[in-house]
């Protein structure tokens, strides 16, 4: 009982601390939620990156064209020694007739044309999925290696490209809220260490009269808790709206049909969640440090 | 019965002074002592070792059985919730009302709301402040800021009571009635008193024991002693 009376006399003096510094107080929740704004920003660029990608990586295969003269037996030949390649994740064998058929029904100009022809000009080929989206070059160059085999493409330089700036962009948004996040810790260890000088007097008696270390520190940890708190407020407003709006105007409009975006449900729930999250334990762990540096007792 | 035992107790400090060397001092429950002694005697490190705001370099300082040199800085609270503290600057809090900083001491023990008030309206008619209880420290005179942070040195029932100079900034009347408001305490509740001062009226007044200390040795012992006529401290 006396450890709940601690606890909420800490709970009520963070509070009043908050209102007693106002205008500092101000300046970390605003610092907070301007980082925390970019945080969301991050997460959503990263998540939707890391979906489309997924996407693509999904839709990414291996087009190969066997020899004109190939037998079919050597076709599945063929066939077997693809799937046996620990990287690939399936085969579709596609003859040239099916190419043929698939063709004519594209255009009449394209259904004349083949039929004038008295010999099928197309190619016997597999369709490649891989397992892994790195492992295409290596799948592709592997394949081509084989006998008979006429080409093995991937779609090279294009695909390369796209990750690699995807990549690109995720690296420097983990790194961007990663330093958003040591920015914040650092101007809430900053206010804690305000607010432990403004109250100087406060701590000196409460050691004389008998407080322990941690009664005397608790107040301070969640004064920084309640300040994270705070901050995290305006940004998961901002991101549930910002998304939600985002999310619309973007599947509604034709000029961006290619973006998948995210579902914003459960997504925005999970974000919220991981914003109260670091808002709460950057404000901690903020005065946390201000309290072990500044508060000698 | 003894409650301080101090033996062979030396304070140096980082910067080289000595400011205890060898001192062996016995002090009984229930006891007022007065510390006297000229500036640089070792008056105050005496008293705050005896709080644990400093420790003994070498030596015992023991209260109540309890080594304090040995005590952890993460322990030292337990020591102080036995002791109360009164200083020379009243150390009051001035946003917080005489009751509310009389029951700050027992708050931050995290004691219950209900058990808080009768202790704190008995520690204030001790000292005769029961009709300021919502008064602000900077609506009191100097001697009444005094009787509050003395009020909340024993709102808690303490063995022992600590006083750095509780007169040094009161002027005589004042200082008077402060004296009769401790030895009301040290009668009544039977509860330890030292004090360190430098107010040769009220050491001849009060006749009580008086310890003198010089150059961190104790150099002087009376009981019902007095500041000698010749004494310049």
């Amino acid at each position: 009982m006396k450890a709940f009376r601690i606890i909420g006399r800490s709970i009520r003096d963070s509070f009043k601390s908050v209102f007693r510094n106002f205008s500092l107080s101000i300046a970390s929740i605003l610092c907070t939620t301007i980082t925390l704004v970019l945080v969301a920003i991050a997460i959503i660029v990263t998540v939707n990156v890391n979906h489309i990608t997924k996407d693509m990586e999904e839709e990414l295969t291996i087009v190969v064209y066997a020899d004109k003269d190939t037998t079919d037996e050597r076709l599945k030949e063929i066939e077997r020694d693809i799937k046996k390649l620990s990287t690939v994740a399936s085969v579709d064998a596609k003859s040239k007739e099916e190419w043929r058929l698939e063709m004519q029904s594209y255009s009449e100009t394209l259904n004349t044309t083949l039929d004038y022809l008295e010999e099928n000009p197309l190619l016997d080929s597999f369709i490649v999925t891989v397992k892994n989206v790195d492992d295409l070059r290596p799948t592709a160059l592997e394949i081509r290696d084989f006998a008979n085999i006429e080409s093995a493409n991937y779609g090279e330089g294009m695909v390369e490209d796209i990750i690699s700036v995807f990549d690109i962009i995720k690296t420097v948004t983990v790194i961007m809220v990663i330093a958003l996040i040591v920015v914040t810790a650092f101007l809430i260890s900053n206010t804690i260490k305000l607010t432990i000088f403004s109250r100087r007097s406060e701590i000196e008696i409460m050691r004389l009269v008998g407080s322990s270390n941690t009664s005397i520190k608790l107040p301070f940890v969640f004064e920084g808790f309640l300040l994270g708190i705070l901050g995290s407020i305006v940004p998961i407003i901002v991101m549930i709206y910002g998304y939600l709006i985002m999310y619309e105007e973007i599947t509604s409009s034709s000029s961006f049909s290619i973006i998948d975006l995210v579902s914003p449900m459960p997504f925005v729930l999970y974000t919220s969640l991981i914003l109260l999250l670091i808002g709460s334990v950057v404000g901690m762990f903020g005065s946390a440090r201000a309290v072990r540096k500044y508060l000698k007792i | 019965m003894r409650f301080i035992e101090i033996k062979d107790c030396y304070k140096v400090y980082k910067n080289g002074v000595a400011a205890i060397a060898g001192l062996n001092l016995n002090i009984n429950k229930g006891e007022f002592v007065f510390v006297i002694g000229a500036s640089g005697s070792g008056k105050s490190t005496l008293i705050k070792m005896l709080y644990r705001e400093e420790k003994p370099t070498k030596g015992i300082v023991e209260i109540g059985g309890i080594n304090v040199g040995k005590l952890r800085n993460r322990t030292v609270y337990k020591l102080r919730r036995k002791l109360g503290i009164v200083f020379q600057d009243f150390k009051l809090l001035p946003k917080l009302t005489v009751y509310e900083n009389v029951a700050f001491a027992l708050e931050c023990l995290g004691m219950k709301g209900s058990e808080i008030r009768p202790k704190v309206i008995k520690a204030l008619d001790h000292v005769g402040l029961k009709d300021k209880l919502r008064s602000f420290p900077n609506e009191l005179s100097g001697g009444e800021q005094q009787r509050v942070c003395i009020a909340r040195a024993i709102v808690n029932n303490p063995k022992l009571l600590i006083c750095d100079e509780p007169t040094g900034n009161l002027d005589p009347k004042t200082s008077k009635g402060i004296m009769e408001v401790l030895d009301t305490i040290n009668k009544e509740l039977g509860t330890t008193i030292i004090m360190a001062t430098h107010d040769k009226e009220i050491v001849n007044r009060m006749k009580k024991r008086v310890i003198v200390l010089d150059s961190g040795v104790l150099s002087e012992d009376h009981e019902k002693g007095r500041y000698k006529a010749s004494e310049s401290i």
